[in-house]
């Protein structure tokens, strides 16, 4: 137990709150980052202080961009993005390796192992060996915070981007932090004049060249500082195991290994060989436990360390207290064993699944239920509408990064696809790699339809202002750039602007968007998020029990709010559609598809 | 990890989950513990499944429990209880909310949602210790539904040596001032149905 005065000190905060106290801590004067999963809440939190330049970038390559030039001209600055995010960055990232920093520079990634909401579970610990820069790995919030600060000091001493490598389950974790006084805040002076050194910021192939040995220089210097980095730690224990690991998996294996020696690390790269070497020495059997990919694993083996690792703990999604127990008896360990029952409790129960829905209200609804029933092929990108592919509405193809479906619709249609193809994409992906997209189709002549849902927001990752919304993270009223004119601009023509609410609208303009089949062709369907502040509902709607026959049209719309009610109708002999006015927000989408006329809105004050 | 306190919070996305476990995990940190609290958010959110875990100890390593080790399951929606039962201790005390939120799989006929008694059944294999909540009735009645997770802390609180005080001072940082009243008593109104 802890007495009350440092009681009052500790706050329990998330991985990524964690990282933007520590930020702030260090001075960070600028940051950047464009929302994703698990990434998202270190902008916000970062915003809150008056002291930092905070904004939400375009893409995750812009934020970059943006921190670099911060870092040159002198100030600490960071980049946030979830770990595919990266992969958009990592043009700049590659060489910002070369040139080195400015002022601390460090680069958040985090990663999504079990990929909770991503595309992929890529292990991004190996960009940090591809661009040849450090990553630090925390294992909790008050590590998360401590490491951010590190990181800046570490940037700075050695000319380096740092990575500060995160997971959903440290982002989304809450631990306690101790927290400095709140009094304990920094000013904002202005920046010297940029320091011009053009050999060193302007990557022409004569700089690089230059640069390139420097850079292996380097690395060099931080794996030999790494043997005393204050991050990397033995902990003894029980010789007769020997565990190395690091951020939360470290976690699991301090439970599941209670008692046994630890080395943990908190620079996961470049590696403390001679320290690796000492500990594996000093017990009878060494073994890794790290997620996703053996990268500590794969490079302890290079050193000639005999080790257990990949071979009994998954590669795949990411680890929990059981797979590292599982993996550990697998290994035949001297662990205690898992006290799972071995027959599931509701072994004789069906439990439906309960797949992620489009929310009531969605203006996406009426969209995916209208290719559903036109059956066109749907290019689909990375955003809430990406449900579509669920049940009820099974109207997507394909999706595969940001922005893509633009592209890969332009793509199908140029080899010769047969098929009326159709590319869906958001308001905000629209702005983050969705424009260069388009111009290539208009470019190259291309016959897709591109179909813009403009929900005003980025919805997915909770809300979050862009370039399109005229309100900046930091809420001051800016430029709302007009998505309608920046199409026109492009050169489309064939433009039809619709309302989200208007089933027959959206499904008419998309008809005639695929009637034309040899030049661009754009539907921009326009329609709030029901998470957007201001959001109105309107009166809801309601079923008439006499009228409906519960031909179950309604529950084509997937709509969370229609239920199916107790009462059966007679003849049809099925449930009858009944609607929770708690869920409804009066949309109207339900009541538009009915056949029978029997959903009506209700006389219920406009909220 | 011996001597910790382990609970699931699970439900449906927009239930109140996130605020419960959070409000919980406050609760360990100021009745002294070393407390950790973990969660998803996004695409899973969005009317899918939501679970939280939260933990209480002298130290706790592992934000999330491990299957079979949780000590209070608290389910704001019935069949969530049966989904996530494995994952409590045998005997250890499930919390369920006696609402039913059918799956878009259910409402579009591919899925047929299990009656009550069924789903009891199945939690049962597990524990005797259930206690069932009409805690949307409850929260209802004292004026607004999104209290129904604050009547669900309270009937965990019951069984908890925490003072009620410890909640409730938790509570009030975490909720908008105008609703802490309306809170409180949706606190003791669940208190008293599990006490």
């Amino acid at each position: 137990m802890n007495n009350p005065a440092s009681l009052a000190r500790r706050r329990l905060l998330s991985g990524n709150e964690a990282i933007a106290l520590g930020a702030w801590e260090a001075g960070v004067r600028y940051a950047a980052a464009y929302p994703g999963t698990p990434s998202t809440e270190i902008l916000p939190a970062l915003a809150a202080y008056a002291e930092v330049k905070a904004e939400w970038a375009s893409n995750e390559k812009v934020a970059l961009d943006s921190v670099i030039g911060a870092s040159f001209a002198g100030g600490r600055a960071l980049a946030a993005m979830k770990h595919v995010g990266v992969n958009v960055a990592s043009d700049s990232l590659m060489s910002l390796s070369y040139t080195g920093v400015g002022a601390g520079l460090v680069l958040v990634s985090a990663d999504d192992p079990g990929a909770f909401s991503s595309q992929n579970e890529q292990d991004n610990r190996h960009f940090a060996r591809f661009g040849k820069f450090p990553c630090l790995e925390p294992s909790d919030s008050q590590e998360a915070k401590d490491f951010t600060v590190f990181a800046f000091d570490l940037s700075e001493r050695f000319d380096t981007p740092v990575m500060v490598r995160s997971t959903t389950r440290l982002s989304h974790s809450k631990s306690p932090v101790k927290v400095r006084m709140p009094d304990d805040h920094w000013e904002r002076e202005p920046l010297p004049p940029f320091e011009r050194k053009p050999g060193k910021y302007v990557m022409i192939p004569a700089h690089a060249r230059l640069r390139h040995p420097e850079v292996e220089a380097r690395l060099e210097a931080i794996a030999e500082y790494a043997e005393t980095c204050p991050l990397n730690r033995v902990e003894w224990g029980d010789k007769r195991i020997g565990v190395i690991s690091d951020g939360i998996s470290y976690q699991y294996a301090r439970e599941v290994f209670a008692g046994f020696s630890f080395l943990k690390l908190g620079m996961v790269y470049p590696l403390p060989e001679g320290m690796i070497r000492e500990f594996a020495s000093a017990v009878d059997t060494l073994v890794v436990v790290e997620e996703l990919d053996p990268f500590v694993e794969g490079q302890v083996r290079a050193m000639g360390l005999d080790v257990i690792g990949k071979e009994v703990f998954p590669r795949t999604d990411e680890l929990t207290l059981e797979r590292v127990r599982e993996g550990a008896a697998k290994a035949g360990l001297p662990i205690e064993e898992s006290r799972q029952p071995e027959q599931p409790a509701a072994e004789e129960l069906t439990i439906p699944g309960r797949p992620p829905a489009l929310c009531p209200g969605c203006p996406h609804r009426s969209v995916y239920f209208s290719l559903r029933k036109l059956k066109l092929l749907v290019s689909g990108d990375i955003g809430c509408y990406a449900i579509g592919v669920l049940p009820p509405f099974e109207a997507m193809d394909m999706l595969i990064s940001m922005g893509a479906s633009i592209g890969m619709a332009h793509g199908a249609k140029q080899a010769g696809c047969p098929d009326d193809i159709v590319a869906t994409i958001g308001d905000s992906t629209f702005f983050h790699t969705g424009l260069p997209e388009l111009a290539n189709t208009i470019y190259n002549a291309g016959a897709a339809c591109t179909m813009i849902l403009d929900n005003r927001t980025t919805a997915m990752t909770g809300g979050q202002e862009h370039p399109g919304t005229g309100v900046t993270l930091q809420g001051e009223t800016t430029h709302k750039i007009d998505i309608e004119s920046v199409v026109r601009a492009l050169g489309v023509d064939d433009l039809w602007v619709v309302d989200a609410m208007d089933v027959e609208a959206v499904e008419e303009a998309i008809r005639e968007a695929i009637a034309i089949d040899d030049r661009p062709t754009v539907v921009l369907v326009e329609g709030e998020c029901v998470f957007v502040p201001g959001f109105k509902r309107r009166p809801v709607v309601a079923v008439d029990q006499d009228v409906c026959n519960g031909c179950g049209f309604c529950f084509r719309v997937g709509c969370p709010a229609i239920l199916k009610a107790d009462e059966i109708d007679e003849k049809t002999e099925r449930p009858k559609a009944e609607i929770d006015p708690l869920l409804c927000t009066g949309c109207t989408v339900c009541l538009q598809v009915c056949p029978r006329g029997a959903i009506y809105e209700t006389e219920g004050e406009e909220a | 990890m011996k001597d910790v306190i382990n609970f699931l919070f699970v439900g449906v996305g927009g239930q109140g989950i996130l605020t419960a476990s959070d409000i919980a995990a406050g609760v360990g940190l100021e009745a002294g513990y070393e407390a950790k609290k973990s969660e998803v958010h996004g695409f899973s959110q969005r009317g899918g499944v939501v679970e939280s875990h939260v933990r209480w100890g002298e130290h706790v390593a592992a934000p999330i429990a491990e299957k079979a080790t949780v000590d209070f399951l608290i389910a704001l929606e019935v069949l969530e209880s049966a989904r996530w039962i494995d994952w409590l201790r045998p005997g250890g005390a499930v919390f369920i909310n006696r609402q039913r939120i059918a799956p878009m799989t259910v409402t579009v006929g591919d899925a047929v949602y299990p009656s009550e008694q069924e789903i009891l059944k199945a939690v049962r294999v597990r524990t005797d210790d259930v206690t069932l909540v009409d805690g949307l009735g409850i929260a209802e009645e004292l004026g607004d539904a999104r209290m129904t997770n604050t009547v669900l802390l309270g009937a965990l609180s019951s069984r908890l040596a925490v003072k009620p005080e410890a909640w409730l001072t938790v509570i009030e940082r975490r909720i908008p001032p105008r609703y802490v009243e309306m809170n409180r008593r949706a606190f003791e109104a669940g208190r008293r149905v599990a006490g």
